[in-house]
């Protein structure tokens, strides 16, 4: 886990005489800066043998971070944003998803 | 201008009719007065444009309010009671958000007992929630702050909820005279709106009401301080502008008979009415009797106060509302703590009046008057007084 301290100390952050007003994000899609995958306590496993690229976990991802091939496969979970909440592993049908604390 | 008997509540409805709102929506059952009831009547006559959503609550009411607004339409919305208490949580949303609406409340008690009367426990219930407070004497103060409200709300520099008092029954039930504005006065001086925040621009779409860590959410209250503070300049400039166009002067506080009094009244809304006679009658004979009728209660019109009673020997303020903080009522402790800054000092008795409809008479504020007389120059033993309770 990186050092909280660090981050605030590196950040440049904004005073309230920079800020927008009423605490309003003006940019589009600035969720992108916020890496939620610092929250995360578990890990995220597959078990390729098992899983049959039914895509559930994709649907279910609350953060879309399941990604999927061209060929329709689950490739891979994007790190920076899982949180870890276990839903995927909750609803695939094959068992094919093991959370682990890390 | 042209002058008509109404109903208070008439009145505010005849001053939303002439703004010609986007939205309004309202609870218009009782513990609400006739206003929105009034209002909704111009809707459904098609004399208005104006979106009119009747909803399950008042916490639905100033919801769709602060989603209208966000929208970046012109809203207004009015309550009394329990049902501003009901709003309780979405005040803040509406602030906090910096969002311009205005809303009349017709001060009523607060439950329990179960009571509806004139009462400004509601409004001053809510005077932390970022809200501009302004208390209105009668109708006419009634229909003259709605229409600068939409004004001062609107400024780009304040964007903040305003919040328009008119006394429960007294004013809101009872009828007077009103000197109305022409339609095309009252719309020309509201102007259009325009937000630059609109949530409907899908040109720059943008984000309302997210979750901000402790990082960012000092400074957005640091902001709304200041602009609550900085607002004092913007209701002043809007108050003249108005004057130019209604010939009625209105300060942020009404001084009455104050250049050489030596005891005065502080009170809100319509009991100021009553004191104005009661130090008429007093001057007739020969005492220096004055009154102090803030308009604006948020902001907090601090200096205007030190101002005005700085000649003074002894002051009553009269609050119609019990706090429960075994210190006085809300208007008594923002005034004596505004003194402390102050040069000279009078002495300060708080009169708690009125709870829950009870009339206030001449009698009662000439009593008021007089014991404040005997008092003088003396350190009072109770500070702290009901006006008018049975033992």
């Amino acid at each position: 886990m990186p050092d909280k301290g660090k981050i605030r100390k590196s950040k440049k952050i904004m005073g309230y005489l920079d800020m927008p007003i009423g605490g309003l994000i003006l940019d589009a899609g600035n969720s992108v800066k916020y890496k939620t995958g610092q929250w995360r306590t578990k890990d995220f496993y597959i078990n390729k043998d098992k899983c049959s690229n039914c895509m559930l976990c994709f649907i279910y991802c609350p953060e879309r971070c399941v990604e999927v091939t061209t060929g329709h496969e689950i490739s891979k979970i994007d790190l920076d944003y899982c949180k870890g909440c276990g839903i995927c592993a909750v609803e695939c049908p094959k068992d094919a998803i093991e959370m682990r604390s890390k | 201008m042209s002058k008509v008997a109404l109903l208070g509540n008439a009145t505010i409805a005849e001053a939303m009719r002439q703004i010609n709102p986007d939205v309004v929506a309202a609870f218009p059952i009782t513990p609400a007065t006739g206003i929105v009831q009034e209002f909704s009547q111009y809707v459904h006559d098609g004399v208005l444009d104006t979106e009119f959503i009747t909803v399950e609550s008042e916490h639905s009411a100033m919801s769709a309010c602060i989603g209208a607004s966000a929208a970046g339409a012109r809203v207004m919305t009015a309550t009394s009671s329990a049902g501003l208490a009901l709003m309780w949580e979405l005040l803040g949303v509406a602030s906090g958000l910096r969002l311009p609406m205005v809303m009349v409340v017709a001060n009523r008690a607060l439950s329990s007992p179960i009571n509806i009367g004139c009462d400004h426990s509601d409004s001053m219930g809510a005077r932390d929630s970022g809200w501009i407070q302004l208390y209105s004497e009668n109708a006419q103060e009634g229909y003259d702050n709605v229409i600068k409200a939409v004004r001062i709300s609107e400024n780009k520099d304040v964007r903040l909820p305003v919040m328009v008092m008119i006394d429960g029954f007294i004013t809101s039930h009872c009828t007077e005279v009103l000197e109305s504005l022409e339609d095309d006065q009252v719309r020309g001086f509201a102007g259009e709106y325009k937000t630059d925040y609109s949530l409907l621009n899908i040109e720059n779409p943008l984000t309302y009401g997210p979750y901000q860590t402790s990082e960012y959410y000092f400074e957005t209250k640091k902001q709304e301080a200041d602009s609550i503070k900085d607002s004092f300049g913007i209701i002043k400039k809007v108050s003249e502008e108005f004057e130019t166009l209604s010939g009625r002067h209105q300060s942020i506080v009404e001084s009455y008979m104050m250049e050489d009094a030596e005891v005065a009244v502080m009170v809100l809304s319509s009991t100021a009415g009553t004191t104005r006679a009661v130090v008429d009658s007093l001057r007739s004979e020969g005492i220096k009797a004055g009154l102090i009728k803030p308009r604006l209660f948020r902001p907090f019109p601090a200096e205007k106060i030190i101002e005005i009673t700085k000649n003074l020997k002894s002051l009553a303020i009269l609050d119609r509302s019990e706090a429960f903080s075994a210190s006085g009522g809300p208007l008594f402790t923002e005034t004596r703590s505004a003194l402390y800054e102050s040069g000279s000092k009078p002495n300060i008795i708080n009169y708690i009046y009125g709870l829950g409809g009870r009339d206030i008479c001449m009698e009662d504020i000439r009593k008021v008057f007089l014991e404040l007389l005997e008092e003088e120059g003396k350190r009072p033993e109770v500070i702290i007084r009901h006006l008018g309770v049975r033992k």
